[in-house]
């Protein structure tokens, strides 16, 4: 029993069987997570799959229907206030004041967030600074690009210095090279410190976080490292070069051991259930049954993708029946 | 014909859009409906059963079967028996009767004589229709035989005896152009946090629902005050309103009334999902406000169930106060009442607006 305490310890984030309804709808269901400190933790899942509603949960937006939560010692809903001081939240849609100025929509944060007067100024002016906003502090914001004002937003969740930041799709408006950008400036903020918290739907940015927890339709589907969910997958990915690649993944669709088949360009990457032994070498009969030519097939180190595919398999099969 | 068709989808859409719409909807069967109540029960231009006090000082047969005449009349409902004149002007300038009778001790032998008035007859004259209402009681009592005579009563009329109009609508006039900005802005101010997601960020932050409440009322309170005072000084420069009655007073009356309205402004914000709902919501507190308030038309000639509704406006509350303490220049403490009926408003409506303001997006 202490051992365990001892582990929590440096969780940022623990919950047990957390759930929500909306009416009859279920979008987060029994889900268990177990947050370390200083990382960064993705929740990957499609639009839907409960990644905001189990945010707004944890921030204590959201009362949960079932289940308990531990975010930084405070038991949620009940000391959500106490928490509020010590956690920052980006939303998914910029929430900030779109008429009012950079300067004064920063102004009004360290203001709500009652900053000491001496270090209010040295801070907005720090984040600006690495936020390349000083340029823009006379700026609206509503006149500003998705990447300017995902920038201002970060800004402003990190005016009081939050322990725990979450970041709701933070890069949905955002093009690739500030994104690049912006993850940087996230690895900063957990070297000096801070727990991060992201949703995204983007494989390669949940390739980048610490520990990752895939959702599915509000269910936890895996959890763990990017690199140990590749390595535990619990499917085989083969790579197929066809010349009749359409065709080829119809009759590879119809197998009762092939879980997915996702054409990339010229090439078919199939998942095959883990039990079936020697998958490139069925894959390939398979083909060459059906009568199409195979020009290359062999088996592959799984991705990110090919992990959220086979966790959250069962479940759209569920959905097509 | 393709043209047809695409006028034809898009018009069906909006019907199906208006059915789902259930404020919208609302709107199109019950503002008509409202509207052909209001104006033909509530809305008398004609004004009957004035409140009225009596102070006979004769106490003979003639004067009570006087009196009994003048009740038959139905221009008048006898609700207060004063002992004197004076007692019948501070229940005028209380608010509590429109019209008062005075008739003197030696009113019966004045009726014979019948070379001078035989009695007196107070009308307070702030609102014009009813002043032209009550004015024909002063007519020669029946008991008299002959037409060519002096008046039986004769008339004083209290408070605008020159019968100017803008005399009684402009003091209204606060609470219309009140009801209307104060209920409206806030209910959209906040409305439109929640729509545009600003509510969301907020909400994380360490401001308590009560904190957030107030600095968003605090703003309105400084306008509000700002358009009553705009009001009353334009109302004596160019319409000569005077103000009678202590400044203090009226202001008082006027912030309760502010404040009471912003709260109702939250209520509805807590209710309303996006702006134009707030909006109509407010328009159906609105239109009520402007005509069973006392207003346009005198409160005392609606029948009873548009007085009902018509009390728990706050408008109407404001209404009889800032014609008292403006234009009667009634103190305070005369008007407790209208005050007490404010303030229990006040209180529900901000209960309400708090409770539903739960700091969380449940």
């Amino acid at each position: 029993m202490v051992r365990t305490d001892a582990r929590h310890a440096d969780l940022a984030i623990r919950t047990r069987g957390l759930t929500r309804d909306f009416g009859a709808l279920r979008a987060v269901d029994h889900v268990d997570l177990a947050v370390p400190r200083s990382r960064i933790y993705g929740f990957l899942g499609p639009n839907g799959s409960g990644k905001s509603t189990t945010i707004r949960m944890l921030c204590g937006l959201l009362t949960p229907t079932e289940g308990e939560a531990t975010v930084l010692g405070h038991a949620i809903p009940a000391e959500a206030e106490a928490l509020r001081r010590k956690v920052g939240y980006m939303t998914q849609k910029f929430s900030l004041y779109e008429d009012l100025t950079v300067r004064e929509n920063l102004d009004f944060m360290a203001e709500v967030y009652a900053l000491p007067r001496a270090t209010k100024r040295e801070r907005v002016d720090a984040l600006c600074e690495r936020y390349e906003l000083t340029r823009l502090l006379d700026q609206r914001a509503g006149t500003m690009s998705g990447g300017q004002k995902q920038r201002l937003a970060l800004g402003a969740a990190l005016l009081h210095e939050p322990e725990l930041l979450f970041l709701d799709e933070p890069t949905s408006a955002v093009d690739p090279e500030n994104r690049r950008a912006f993850w940087e400036s996230l690895f900063d903020l957990v070297e000096a410190g801070t727990t991060i918290l992201v949703s995204t739907h983007y494989m390669d940015e949940a390739g980048r976080c610490h520990e990752l927890a895939i959702l599915d339709q509000g269910r936890l589907a895996a959890a763990g490292s990017p690199e140990a969910l590749s390595r535990d997958i619990d499917a085989q990915v083969v790579v197929l070069r066809t010349d009749r690649p359409r065709r080829a993944g119809k009759a590879l669709h119809a197998e009762p051991w092939v879980l997915s088949v996702a054409q990339i360009g010229n090439e078919l990457r199939v998942l095959a259930a883990s039990e079936h032994d020697d998958a490139a070498v069925a894959v390939a009969d398979t083909v060459r049954r059906a009568g199409f030519g195979v020009e290359r097939c062999d088996p592959a180190p799984a991705s990110l993708e090919d992990v959220f595919v086979a966790a959250t398999l069962p479940t759209r099969q569920e959905r097509v029946a | 014909m393709k043209f047809l068709r695409r006028i034809g989808a898009v018009a069906a859409k909006e019907v199906r859009q208006l059915r789902r719409d259930r404020l919208s909807f609302g709107m199109i069967v019950g503002l008509p409906i409202m509207q052909l109540l209001l104006f033909g029960y509530a809305i008398n231009m004609d004004p009957r059963h004035l409140s009225a006090g009596i102070a006979d000082l004769s106490a003979t047969a003639a004067s009570r079967q006087y009196v009994q005449d003048l009740a038959r009349s139905q221009v008048i409902d006898i609700t207060h028996q004063a002992g004197s004149a004076a007692a019948l002007e501070e229940l005028m300038r209380a608010g509590q009767i429109s019209v008062g009778i005075y008739l003197p001790p030696d009113f019966e032998r004045r009726l014979q004589q019948q070379d001078r008035a035989a009695g007196q007859l107070l009308i307070d004259g702030s609102d014009t229709v009813v002043q032209g209402a009550a004015a024909s009681l002063a007519m020669p009592a029946r008991t008299t035989p002959v037409n060519d005579r002096p008046p039986t009563l004769e008339v004083r009329t209290y408070y605008n005896p020159e019968r100017r109009s803008p005399v009684n609508t402009v003091p209204g006039l606060i609470g219309i152009i009140l009801t209307m900005t104060m209920t409206l802005f806030t209910a959209v101010a906040i409305v439109r946090e929640r729509e545009r997601g600003n509510l969301e960020l907020l909400i994380t932050t360490p401001i308590r629902s009560t904190e957030l409440m107030v600095a968003k009322i605090l703003p309105y309170i400084v306008i509000g005050l700002v358009q009553a005072t705009l009001i009353l000084l334009l109302g004596d420069w160019l319409f000569r309103v005077p103000i009678r009655g202590n400044l203090l007073d009226a202001y008082t009356v006027i912030l309760l009334f502010i404040v009471a309205n912003l709260a109702l402004g939250l209520m509805i914000s807590t209710l309303a999902t996006n702006q134009f709902q707030a909006m109509q919501m407010t328009f159906f507190i609105l239109l009520p406000s402007i005509l069973l308030s006392g207003f346009m038309f005198p409160f005392d000639g609606m029948p009873t169930a548009a007085q009902w509704i018509a009390e728990v406006l706050p408008m109407t509350h404001f209404m009889r106060l800032i014609r008292g303490v403006v234009l009667r220049g009634a103190e305070l403490w005369e008007l407790r009442g209208e005050l007490a009926a404010l303030g229990v408003f006040l209180v529900l409506a901000l209960t309400v607006a708090v409770r539903r303001f739960d700091k969380t997006l449940d």
